[in-house]
């Protein structure tokens, strides 16, 4: 089985020198670095790790939405923090993993609502999934912003490519002795 | 055959190292999915949902509520941290098979699927197994007791449901912690057999 499409042969917007499968240097890992040299001294005030976490799936905690609520109570059109667009720069999987890489951007008003709430989020590092989960935002919505994100270097993103498409075998060995020790 | 991390922006060092990978839990309405997943997760499973829009209209019966062009879709899954740099999550399928856009989504580079069934409604798992069976994805098969019974034997289950002799059947409780744990590791093991014959 090959691997899945990334999104990688789709063109990116003009004026961008970046991919998404730049994994040796290049400018991602240039600019990268200048962020986290820029970052640095924002660690100290870094709050415990998961903090926000319990918050944020404190506040799902009331239970379950029906469809028609949630569509009354979606004022705003999901796609319209997105510019209107429905695709990403690159496929993101569900399990992709994104951590923030400043916590306090210099200018927050530049941002929109939605990119703070996931850089606040991903303060450890979670997954696509559940940045659209606990800050409710469709999955195709998150998936734009992270993707954003990633490309103006607020986020850091890690997607495994697996050379066949699943992961391999040296992987579902961690995975198996995790699980029994779990 | 290696996994390449695919880091954009990372730089080199312990936090580089973070990996991710999935599980995919399939089965029919009410089969125990969500409990399946709550029962090993860390986190009280949560939903994310994806919009459905017009293009679906034909499909989707929306004549009692004309005004509505989108339609959602929700996932519910859980996390397991297995290592200091590996976390797992359990996906469970939506329900509905028409949702078949969101299953090609999450079986990309999955580890497998566990199809959860319920053996007095076994043809409402007929579906996953197809979809699995079709798309070379390794699966195991969990008989759900309900009440804790298993009136049936694997051997049986298999035979109903047409499957190769080689993917295992195997009961569980989707409450139970443990009894969860043992399916995931099952499935690992299978996955692993798989691909080291190279038969899906």
């Amino acid at each position: 089985m090959t691997g899945p499409p990334r999104g990688d042969d789709r063109p990116l917007p003009p004026g961008s020198a970046r991919s998404w499968d730049n994994r040796s240097g290049g400018p991602w890992e240039e600019r990268s670095a200048n962020w986290n040299r820029g970052s640095n001294a924002w660690e100290g005030g870094r709050p415990p790790a998961g903090g926000s976490w319990d918050t944020a799936s404190g506040r799902r905690g009331g239970g379950q939405r029906s469809n028609e609520e949630e569509a009354v109570g979606r004022l705003v059109r999901p796609y319209t923090v997105t510019g209107g667009r429905t695709q990403p720069r690159y496929q993101l999987q569900v399990e992709a993993l994104v951590t923030a890489t400043v916590y306090e951007p210099r200018d927050l008003s530049v941002l929109a609502p939605e990119c703070q709430a996931i850089l606040q989020f991903c303060r450890d590092w979670r997954s696509v999934a559940e940045i659209s989960a606990v800050l409710r935002l469709p999955l195709g919505v998150a998936r734009i912003l992270i993707a954003d994100m990633g490309a103006d270097g607020l986020v850091r993103i890690h997607q495994r490519e697996d050379a066949e498409g699943r992961p391999d075998l040296n992987l579902l060995e961690r995975v198996l002795s995790g699980l029994r020790k779990i | 055959m290696d996994s390449v991390r695919s880091s954009v922006g990372a730089p080199q060092g312990a936090a580089a190292a973070m990996t991710s990978v999935k599980i995919v839990v399939a089965g029919g309405f009410g089969v125990g999915k969500t409990t399946f997943v709550g029962s090993v997760s860390e986190i009280t499973p949560l939903t994310t949902e994806a919009m459905m829009t017009v293009a679906s209209t034909d499909v989707d019966d929306l004549s009692h509520v004309p005004d509505k062009n989108t339609t959602t879709v929700a996932m519910d899954f859980g996390r397991i941290t297995l290592d200091k740099d590996l976390i797992l999550y359990l996906f469970g399928t939506p329900g509905q098979h028409r949702f078949w856009f969101m299953w090609d989504d999450l079986i990309q580079g999955a580890i497998g699927a566990v199809v959860l069934v319920d053996t007095r409604r076994l043809a409402d798992s007929f579906p996953a197994v197809d979809y699995f069976e079709a798309s070379g994805l390794p699966f195991v098969i969990g008989i759900n007791g309900f009440y804790g019974q298993f009136p049936h034997r694997s051997k049986d289950v298999s035979e109903a449901l047409a499957i190769s002799p080689d993917v295992p059947v195997i009961p569980c409780d989707a409450r139970n912690r443990e009894s969860t744990k043992a399916t995931l590791v099952t499935l690992v093991e299978h996955a692993m057999s798989v691909q080291a014959t190279g038969r899906y």
